[in-house]
C-alpha cells in the first residue's frame, strides 16, 4: 500500500510553473497521484496541491529538489490528521428500472447532489472528503459507472484549537 | 529612455560587465547582432553552438564569472543542450541567451521554431522566455544572479524575435528589485552555528578523519579556508575530479583523487575512515562505488550550499547547508579556539602511518614502453606536466585521457583544472580550452583529448585560429575509443565492438594545419620533449601535438561500475599487495 503524502506548494503564478513542478516529479522519478492549481490569496500567486505516493525519505528529497525551483515560494506537507482535504466528483450512473430508486437513495444518504436525469442515467456530483468519494465510487459501481470525473484534491492545515477558539470569539 | 528591445539585451549584457560572448547569429537572433557592433563586448564567432557553450563554460571556470552563449533559435538552441547540462551537472554559471520566432508565431511550428524553454527546463538552473521587451532588463539582471549565486548553474533567456526589434522602456533593476522578483530564491550561505559546532567536536573526536573535498570548494572559493582546516588538524585531503587543484597535489597532507580511477590511498583512506568531512562534495556514484559499503564505518559531516544534497545519497550525521568558504572558515576558527582552550583530541598517529604505509607502497605506476614499442600515454603526461609553464590551465575530453590527466598533473593551484564531470562530455577539452584561454589570455592551456573526443569538436580550432587564442592540444591517439574498449576488455571478454577507430585516418596533423593550427606528430619516446618545447613556445596560433600512444593501455586503479570501493582493480604491478589496502 502506498504513502499518500500532500504536499501544499505556494509557487509565484507565472507562465510555465505548471510544467516545471510537473516535470520536476518525472525527471526524479516520483508518482502525482492527484494535482490541483488554482490562484491563492495572495496576487500572483498560486498553490498547488500534489498528492504524492512516496516513503518518507525520498519524500523529503522531493520537496528540498521542489523548493529549488525559483518560482516556489513556499512548501507544507500536510499531515492528514491535521489537514482538511475536499474533491469533487462527478458521476454518471446507469440507472434504471429497479436501479434508478437505490441510486438515488444513496445519493441521498451521501448527500450528494443529482445534476441530470436521463431515462436511464443520472449524473450526480459530490463534494467532500477523498475516502468519502472513494466509499460513494464503489457503491455505484455495482449499477454500472458510464463516465467518472474527480477533481484533484485540495487541501489546507486545520485550524488549531487556539485558532479556531478565537475564530469562534470572533477576536 | 527607448531602446530596442536588441539594444536593451545588449546594453543589458554590458551593464552585467560581460567582456565576452560565444556565439553565432542566425535568423531570429539577427537583431542582437546589429548593436553588438557599437559594443564593447568582444564577440567569438564559433563554429558549431556546443562550443559556444562549452567556451562559456571554460571560461566562467577560469574566472568565476558566467561564461555566456548567444544563439539563434531551433538548431541552435538545441545544438546548446549538451553544454547546458554539463554546465547544470558541473554547476557551472552561465547565462544562454536564445533568439525565439515572434510571438505571434510562438506555437505555430513556424521556421526554426523550437520549445527551446522546455527543451531545457531540466538541462538550466532556471529558463525564461522574454514576451515583453520592457522586462528584458529584469530577466538579464535575474539569469546573471541566479547563474552565480547559491549553487551556481546554467540559465537560459530566450528572446522572440519581435522582443528584440520593438522599442522598450529602459530601466535597469536595483538589487533590491532583482532580489523582490525572486520571492522563493534565497541562498542559504551561512551555515547553522550549532551544527558547526556539532562539527568541530566530531572532527576532534575522530581517530580516522579524511577531508573529502569536492567542486564545492572551488566554487564557493575556499580553497584558502580548506587548506587552514586541513593544516589545523592535520587531516588527510581527498579532492574529486571536479576539486583538482582545490588543494595542492605537492601538500603533505594531500591524498590526490578518489573514485572509480582514484589512486588506492585516497580510495582505501575513504574507505577506512571514521570522519567523512564533505566539503562541496556530492556523493557521486563514481566516488561512493557501490553506496551500501561505502566508508561503512564513517560518520558524516557534509557541507553543501544545496539542501537537496544533504541525505540524498548518503545520511549525514552532521548536515550543514552553507557556503563551503563561510563554513570552513568557521570551523577553522572554532576548532582554533578549541585548541587553544586545550580541548582533547582523538589520537590519530595509527591512522597516519596506515596512510604513509599505503602511500609507499600503492603509488599510481605503469609499465614504461619497451624500446621501439609505443609510447606511453602517462608518460606523454608527465613529459607535458615536467615542461609547462607556472600556472598552466589544463582542460580535457572525457575517457581514458582525462583520467590520466587527473592522475599525472600535479594540481598546485585552483581554477587550473578544466573538465566535464558529471555528464562526461566527449568533445570538451577544446573549446573549454578557447573559453579558459579567453578568460585567463596570461596563461598556458593545454587541452588533453583524445582521437575519439578530437573528432567531435575539433572545428572549433578554426575559431582559435582566426580569434587569436593560442591554445595548445595534447592530443593521446590510441586508435580507440579507448575508455569503453578498457571496458569491453576487461568486462566483457575482450569482445570489442565498434571500439576502433583509426590511427592515421584522419591525418590529425594535416587537419590542424587546415585549421590553421601547428601540427606536430611524435610516435617515439625521444621525440616527446622536444616537441612539447617547441609547442610551448608557439604564441601565436594554435598548436596540436599528436601523440601516437599504446592503444593497448589501461586505466589502473579502477573500481567497477557498481561496485564496492573495496574491489577496486589495481594496476598489475602491484596485485599481489592488495592485502596491505586493508
Ligand atoms: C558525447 C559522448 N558520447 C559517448 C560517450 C561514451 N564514452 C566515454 S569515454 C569514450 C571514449 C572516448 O574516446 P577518446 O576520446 O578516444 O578517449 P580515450 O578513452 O581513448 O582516451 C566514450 C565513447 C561520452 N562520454 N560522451
Ligand atoms: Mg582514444
Amino acid at each position: 500500500m502506498p504513502t499518500h503524502h500532500i504536499l501544499s506548494v505556494l509557487v509565484q503564478n507565472r507562465p510555465g510553473v505548471l510544467a516545471r513542478v510537473a516535470s520536476l516529479f518525472a525527471r526524479r522519478g516520483y508518482n502525482i497521484y492527484s494535482l490541483a492549481v488554482a490562484p491563492a490569496e495572495d496576487e500572483g500567486r498560486s498553490r498547488i496541491t500534489i498528492v504524492v505516493d512516496v516513503e518518507s525519505a525520498p519524500l523529503e528529497q522531493i520537496t528540498k529538489q521542489l523548493f529549488k525551483l525559483v518560482e516556489v515560494i513556499k512548501i507544507s506537507e500536510l499531515d492528514p490528521r491535521r489537514a482538511v482535504e475536499r474533491e469533487l466528483l462527478l458521476a454518471t450512473v446507469r440507472a434504471d428500472g429497479t436501479g434508478r430508486g437505490q441510486v438515488v437513495e444513496l445519493a441521498t444518504i451521501f448527500e450528494a447532489k443529482i445534476l441530470a436525469v436521463g431515462v436511464e442515467a443520472l449524473t450526480v456530483s459530490l463534494e467532500g472528503h477523498p475516502d468519502k468519494l472513494d466509499d460513494f465510487e464503489e457503491l455505484l459501481q455495482s449499477y454500472g459507472i458510464v463516465e467518472l470525473q474527480r477533481t484533484g484534491r485540495v487541501a489546507l492545515p486545520k485550524l488549531d484549537r487556539q485558532a479556531r477558539l478565537r475564530a469562534v470569539k470572533g477576536s | 529612455m527607448k531602446l530596442t528591445g536588441a539594444q536593451a539585451l545588449i546594453k543589458a549584457l554590458e551593464q552585467e560587465s560581460v567582456e565576452v560572448v560565444f556565439g553565432l547569429p542566425g535568423g531570429c537572433i539577427l537583431p542582437a547582432y546589429d548593436p553588438l557592433l557599437e559594443s564593447t563586448i568582444r564577440h567569438i564567432l564559433v563554429r558549431h553552438e556546443q562550443g559556444a557553450g562549452h567556451m562559456a563554460e571554460g571560461y566562467a571556470h577560469v574566472t568565476g564569472r558566467p561564461g555566456v552563449a548567444l544563439v539563434t533559435s531551433g538548431p541552435a538552441a538545441t545544438n546548446l543542450v549538451t553544454p547546458l547540462m554539463d554546465a547544470y551537472m558541473d554547476s557551472i554559471p552561465m547565462v544562454a541567451i536564445t533568439g525565439q520566432v515572434p510571438t505571434t508565431a510562438i506555437g505555430s511550428d513556424a521556421f526554426q521554431e523550437c520549445d527551446t524553454v522546455g527543451i531545457t527546463r531540466s538541462a538550466t538552473k532556471h529558463n525564461e522566455l522574454v514576451m515583453n521587451g520592457d522586462d528584458l532588463p529584469l530577466a538579464i539582471r535575474q539569469a546573471f544572479h541566479l547563474a552565480s549565486t547559491g549553487r551556481p548553474g546554467p540559465v537560459l533567456v530566450d528572446v522572440p524575435k519581435d522582443v528584440l526589434v520593438a522599442p522598450m522602456t529602459w530601466h535597469w533593476p536595483t538589487d533590491d528589485e532583482v532580489v523582490a522578483s525572486l520571492p522563493g530564491y534565497r541562498p542559504n550561505t551561512k551555515g547553522h552555528a550549532r551544527m558547526i559546532k556539532a562539527a568541530a567536536a566530531l572532527i576532534l573526536a575522530a581517530e580516522r578523519p579524511v577531508l573529502y573535498v569536492g567542486g564545492g570548494v572551488l566554487k564557493a572559493r575556499a580553497a584558502e579556508e580548506v587548506r587552514q582546516l586541513a593544516e589545523l588538524t592535520g587531516i588527510h585531503v581527498v579532492t574529486t575530479l571536479m576539486a583538482r587543484g582545490a588543494f595542492p597535489d605537492d601538500h603533505p597532507l594531500a591524498l590526490g583523487m578518489p573514485g572509480m580511477h582514484g589512486n588506492a590511498t585516497a580510495v582505501t583512506a575513504m574507505q577506512r575512515s571514521d570522519l567523512l568531512i564533505a566539503l562541496g562534495a556530492r556523493f557521486d556514484d563514481r566516488i561512493t562505488g557501490k553506496v551500501d559499503s561505502f566508508a561503512p564505518e564513517a560518520k558524516v559531516i557534509h557541507v553543501d550550499i544545496d539542501p537537496a544534497e544533504q541525505g540524498k545519497v548518503r545520511r549525514p550525521d552532521v548536515p550543514i547547508v552553507g557556503d563551503c568558504k563561510h563554513v570552513a572558515g568557521e570551523l577553522v576558527r572554532i576548532i582554533g579556539e578549541l585548541l587553544d582552550g586545550g580541548a582533547a583530541r582523538a589520537d590519530t598517529s595509527a591512522w597516519r602511518s596506515r596512510v604513509s604505509g599505503w602511500r609507499e607502497q600503492f603509488p599510481l605506476t605503469y609499465e614504461p614502453s619497451e624500446p621501439g614499442h609505443a609510447l606511453k600515454p602517462q608518460f606523454c603526461l608527465e613529459k607535458l606536466r615536467d615542461a609547462a609553464p607556472e600556472g598552466t590551465i589544463l582542460t580535457s575530453g572525457v575517457g581514458q585521457h582525462q583520467m590520466w590527466a587527473s592522475q599525472y598533473w600535479n594540481f598546485t593551484e585552483p581554477y587550473t583544472w578544466v573538465n566535464s564531470g558529471g555528464l562526461g562530455t566527449m568533445g570538451f577539452s577544446i573549446p573549454a580550452a578557447i573559453g579558459a584561454k579567453v578568460g585567463r589570455p596570461d596563461r598556458t592551456v593545454w587541452a588533453v583529448d583524445g582521437d575519439g573526443c578530437f573528432q567531435m569538436t575539433a572545428q572549433e580550432l578554426v575559431t582559435a585560429s582566426v580569434e587569436r587564442i593560442p591554445i595548445k592540444v595534447a592530443l593521446l591517439n590510441n586508435s580507440y575509443l579507448g575508455m569503453v574498449r578498457q571496458w569491453q576488455e576487461m568486462f566483457y571478454d575482450e569482445r570489442y565492438s565498434e571500439v576502433y577507430l583509426s590511427p592515421d585516418t584522419p591525418d590529425y596533423v594535416r587537419w590542424a594545419e587546415a585549421m590553421g593550427c601547428v601540427g606536430i606528430r611524435v610516435e617515439s619516446p625521444e621525440e616527446v620533449e622536444p616537441a612539447i618545447e617547441k609547442a610551448n613556445s608557439i604564441n601565436d596560433r594554435p598548436v596540436v601535438v599528436e601523440f601516437r600512444v599504446d592503444s593497448g593501455e589501461k586505466v589502473f586503479p579502477m573500481v567497477p561500475a557498481g561496485q564496492s570501493n573495496d574491489a577496486l582493480v589495481l594496476p598489475p604491478s602491484q596485485s599481489d599487495r592488495k592485502a596491505a589496502l586493508s
